[in-house]
């Protein structure tokens, strides 16, 4: 129990000390000497966080060594885009991450607002900060039943994605689809809210509330939980500069940085939100903060809707999209998340097609260099919690 | 270790007593919502075959396929998308495009077919569960990926302009070009309907990339008369834009006119790569009667083939009805010179002056020339023969034009009433108003017609014009009776005019003689339409050749009439309007080429 917990605040090099030998800053591993093992653990696998897999050197039930395996669902989203006009791009975009599609879709759609000085109406701001705001409301629900499964608690996960699918009821209802919203266009969102739409997600709020008490009896007030995920992926506060860390990954390591709060962006300057930080720096620890968050997320959407505008445009006029040409110049634009920093660089050439995309997803960091070293000596058993409890969303680390 | 963390997940059974959340028939029990962006639906009778869906598709998911039962009109491609679904990602963009809002969406969640290939289905067509759900993702009025406002085009004010020629519109400039070319789909819908087939979409993308040297390329492909075409053009094209479907159609005339004023009169050979065109090369000669926009444009696309042209007209200038009939107010003189001058400056040659038929014989034409092309217009009035309509004092409409085009003083009466109810009809009445307010410094004529104002075939725009410049506009009367006291005309006798055509369609007027009118005046112009005066065949040559319906030689698809060496076009065949003329003048061109050359190896690139 607790396996690291001496070590807390050491960094690990003392740990790679043991295993393996290392040699020019290196771990010499001869899969020869029968010493250690190399095992696979994905692409296909229930304990990998979608299409990515760790390449574990392992020596009994102990993890030595761990490379992070890329390459499953290379689309070339930024090649694409290349070769698609400005609003054949929001489309794409959203499949950068399957289960927080919208915030792809806002920062797209902002870099190229920016480029080319687009004023998004009042009405679209409030609708665009309610879909982000929803979809980290299903993305923290989708987390927390892989959280809890990556330890063999099943039935979380039951409840957390069957209330996350009344959610993409909203969605549907709101945007038109359920898993891709393609709700952010240029200019604002493509509908209004609606009749009755306030009521209804007033209603899941109370719902998912109540989920939510049963799953903290259960799920943060259990000892097993407590005795898998504490003290698992310690992440230092200094660690935090050093990989670039964002998002509650950060957060729950002490660090202050939430762009909802520091950086606002359409609404959020006008609610009323309070950075939420832990210095667990372990998995537990996370997995608490993020709980948190979903709880105050539920609170951001109930403030949104009070504040939606009944009346207003939703869209900025856009010239004809077949021939819409944004002036040269480049951006980027940063979005929080559920896993943290989330940002868009654009590079305009003035003609019809973007030059060049770059979407930035806090997975890239967190799920390779991170997650590479986090997993060394922790038992193979935990691996999978280790790696839910980075939220890592491997579409975003292919783009 | 907290006794609480041991004891607490044991609740994990409240839920066990609690409903399930499943449904039991979902596909039945639960409908996709309102808006839900499911299979693809399309209404037939709305779409046009534009295309924009498909030139939209990111995924190339559309192709646009003919469809039988579909056919080819003004304004409707007869094509219909036809959609790929192992390539759509039912983003909908493609609704949100479409024009017409002909494509839409259904809130079906499933559909199971056996073969892969029904996936790919033309929605409309295909027979579908769900072709006529109701509910589904539409496009919504409140986002905006096309612009359908038409960017203004300012004028002189009425005050300005109902005592003077003035020309009234004001053109583009480069701005609001750019932005008005900006709202084109590309689409192409439009060249089908120009009688000259002009390449609509590609010059408006030349104005896009201001490239304005290759738009006037472009224009010169089809039309040697753009600065008479873009402002005075019945623009056919833009009747059939695709905007027009949701707001209001790309302003193709005002932007024709845009590019051609862009480009001096000294440029223009250089751009249009002319310069050395100056002798004849093929040794063959056309001689073309009417320097008309038929014979004009005859003639330039003969000349730019390297013949040698003469035009015979019988008025003092060039241009027919552009000059002798559309009032400067609407085509300057100086436009309609600066296309002209062009054309002659290419050595076409042009007698003036010179009536075929009374100073010149057809048959010594046919014995000088290779061929002859004629295109003499419709310049003989027509008289509604009523009681009256023989005083010194009644007139035709094109009469009085020309007259004002020739420099010739007309003496304008204080009273005026003009019969008629087309765009004719409003020229001689705004042309009237402005000399009668340089006279007698107010207006006081009224024109009438038997069509009622939402028949009219006069333009809107027209109507409205010459209301503001104080006009009256009294329509749906039928005339009865000109009344005449000692020679002098005292007004004109009307009754109410129930309907113009029978079920049929035919012209065939319907009258309540009970309700009448009396309009004073003492001056009244027939504008009923023009006749053609043929007078010029021989009766040799007459004999010989065929006719068809109404009086009109018959002509093939060439434009040629049964005598091979005779080509006719213009408004005695086609139109009336300036673009038919061009249409038919380009055509008979190169007609005439392959008549000419057809045995002729001698022909020299
Ligand atoms: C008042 C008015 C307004 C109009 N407004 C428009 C408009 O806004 N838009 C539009 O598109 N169209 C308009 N039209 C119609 C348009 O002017 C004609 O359709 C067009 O000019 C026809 O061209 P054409 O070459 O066939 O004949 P015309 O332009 O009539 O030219 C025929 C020429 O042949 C000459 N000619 C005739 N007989 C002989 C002969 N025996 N020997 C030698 N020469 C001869 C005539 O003098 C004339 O110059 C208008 C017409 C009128 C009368
Ligand atoms: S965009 Fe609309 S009108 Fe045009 S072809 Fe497609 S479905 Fe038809
Ligand atoms: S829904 Fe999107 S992907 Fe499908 S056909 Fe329309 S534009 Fe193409
Ligand atoms: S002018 Fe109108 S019909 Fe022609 S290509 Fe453009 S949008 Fe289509």
């Amino acid at each position: 129990m607790n396996r690291m917990s001496e070590n807390k605040y050491k960094g690990f090099e003392a740990d790679r000390s043991k295993y393996p030998e290392m040699k020019d800053g290196k771990p010499v591993i001869d899969l020869e000497s029968h010493k250690y093992t190399k095992i696979w653990q994905g692409p296909q696998h229930p304990g990998v966080t979608g299409n990515m897999a760790l390449e574990l050197i392992i020596d009994g039930d102990e993890v030595v060594d761990t490379k992070t395996r890329v390459g499953y669902l290379h689309r070339a989203f930024e090649k694409l885009m290349e070769r698609r006009r400005y609003i054949q791009c929001f489309p794409i975009v959203c499949r950068i991450c399957v289960p927080e599609p919208d915030t792809n879709e806002y920062c797209v759609s902002a870099a190229m607002e920016d480029l080319s000085g687009i004023v998004v109406p009042e009405k679209a701001q409030w609708l665009r900060t309610l879909n982000l705001e929803m979809s980290r409301v299903g993305s923290f629900l989708m987390w927390l039943g892989g959280q809890a499964g990556s330890i063999g608690m099943g039935a979380i996960g039951q409840w957390t994605v069957g209330m996350r699918d009344f959610w993409l009821d909203l969605f549907e209802e709101m945007t038109g689809g359920r898993v891709y919203h393609m709700y952010m266009i240029p200019g604002g969102v493509r509908k209004d809210l609606p009749d009755g739409f306030k009521d209804r997600a007033r209603d899941l709020i109370i719902r998912t509330r109540k989920l939510l008490v049963n799953i903290e009896n259960t799920f943060f007030n259990n000892i097993i939980v407590k005795s898998r995920l504490k003290g698992l992926g310690i992440i230092t506060p200094e660690m935090v500069d050093e990989y670039g860390i964002v998002g509650p990954n950060a957060r729950a390591s002490g660090r202050e940085c939430d762009i909802r709060i520091n950086n606002p962006y359409v609404k959020y300057g006008e609610l009323d939100i309070k950075m939420i930080t832990s210095n667990g720096c372990d998995a537990y620890a996370r997995a608490e903060l993020r709980y948190q968050e979903l709880l105050q997320s539920l609170d951001l959407v109930s403030q949104i809707l009070d504040k939606i505008p009944e009346k207003g445009e939703i869209q900025a006029k856009l010239p004809n999209v077949l021939h819409w040409k944004i002036p040269a110049g480049q951006t980027y634009v940063k979005a929080e998340s559920t896993r943290g920093e989330h940002g868009f660089y654009m590079v305009s050439d003035g003609s019809e097609f973007p030059r060049r995309v770059f979407a930035r997803g806090a997975s890239y960091t967190h799920a390779i260099s991170l997650l590479e070293k986090l997993a060394v000596n922790i038992s193979i058993s935990d691996t999978a919690a280790l790696m839910v409890s980075l939220h890592t969303c491997p579409p975003e680390i292919e783009r | 270790m907290k006794l609480k963390d041991i004891l607490s997940p044991l609740r994990v059974w409240e839920r066990a007593a609690q409903k399930p959340w499943t449904i039991k028939d979902p596909i039945n029990d639960r409908p996709g919502a309102t808006n839900y962006r499911g299979f693809h639906k399309n209404d037939f009778n709305k779409c046009i075959g534009c295309g924009s869906c498909e030139e939209i598709c990111q995924n190339a998911a559309i192709d646009l396929v003919p469809v039988e039962g579909q056919e080819t009109k003004d304004g409707n491609s007869g094509l219909r998308p036809m959609i790929d679904y192992g390539r759509c990602c039912w983003c909908a963009l493609c609704v949100d495009v479409c024009p017409t809002g002909s494509l839409t969406m259904s809130n079906k969640y499933t559909w199971v077919a056996d073969m892969p290939e029904e996936y790919r289905f033309v929605p409309g067509k295909t027979e579908t569960k769900w072709q006529e759900s109701e509910k589904g993702y539409k496009r919504s009025e409140d986002i905006h990926l096309i612009d359908y406002e038409r960017v203004e085009m300012l004028e002189i004010k009425p005050e300005k302009r109902d005592k003077s020629f003035i020309e009234i519109v004001k053109g583009y400039n480069k701005e609001q070009a750019m932005k008005e070319a900006e709202r084109c789909l590309e689409c192409g819908i439009c060249i089908a309907t120009c009688p000259a087939h002009m390449d609509i979409p590609a010059y408006i993308a030349a104005i896009r990339e201001d490239d304005i040297e290759n738009a006037f390329r472009i224009l010169y492909e089809t039309n040697p008369l753009p600065e008479i075409c873009g402002r005075i053009c019945t623009h056919k094209c833009e009747t059939a834009c695709a905007l027009h479907n949701n707001g209001e159609s790309l302003a193709i005339r005002w932007l024709k006119r845009y590019i051609a004023d862009q480009i001096p009169s000294e440029k223009y050979k250089e751009v249009l790569g002319t310069e050395h065109l100056d002798d004849p090369k093929i040794g063959k000669s056309i001689a073309i009667i009417g320097a008309g926009p038929a014979g004009i444009s005859a003639a330039y696309y003969l000349a730019i083939m390297g013949y040698k042209i003469k035009i015979f007209e019988a008025l003092p200038d060039s241009g027919g009805m552009t000059r002798y009939g559309i009032p400067e107010y609407r085509l300057p003189y100086d436009q309609i010179d600066k296309d002209i001058e062009y054309i002659k400056s290419l050595g076409v040659e042009m007698q003036f002056n010179t009536r075929v038929g009374k100073d010149i014989t057809l048959d010594k034409l046919h014995k000088d020339y290779d061929a002859v092309f004629a295109g003499t217009g419709l310049h003989l009035g027509r008289s509604t023969r009523i009681p009256g309509a023989d005083n010194k004092r009644v007139y035709f409409a094109t009469d009085l034009l020309r007259e004002v085009s020739l420099g010739n003083e007309i003496d304008v009466a204080e009273n005026i009433v003009v019969i008629g109810g087309g765009n004719v009809a409003m020229d001689i009445t705004r042309t009237l108003a402005r000399l009668q307010n340089k006279k007698y410094g107010k207006i006081q004529i009224l024109t009438t017609s038997l069509e009622s104002e939402d028949i009219m075939p006069a333009d809107r725009e027209e109507i409205v014009e010459a209301r503001e410049e104080k006009a009256i506009i009294d329509p749906g009367w039928g005339p009865k009776e000109i009344e005449i006291q000692n020679g002098k005309i005292k007004g004109l006798h009307v009754v109410k005019c129930l309907s113009v055509f029978d079920e049929e369609g035919r012209f065939n007027p319907k009258f309540d003689d009970k309700q009448k009118k009396f309009f004073k005046a003492d001056m009244v112009v027939e504008s009923i339409g023009q006749g053609m005066d043929l007078s010029y065949l021989s009766e040799d040559i007459k004999s010989n050749l065929k006719f068809g319906p109404r009086g009109r030689i018959q002509v093939n698809e060439n434009f040629q009439s049964n005598l091979k060496w005779l080509f006719v076009g213009g408004d005695i065949i086609q139109g009336p309007d300036v673009i038919h003329g061009v249409a038919n003048g380009y055509i008979a061109a190169k007609a005439i080429d392959g008549f000419l050359n057809k045995n002729d190896k001698r022909r020299k690139k």
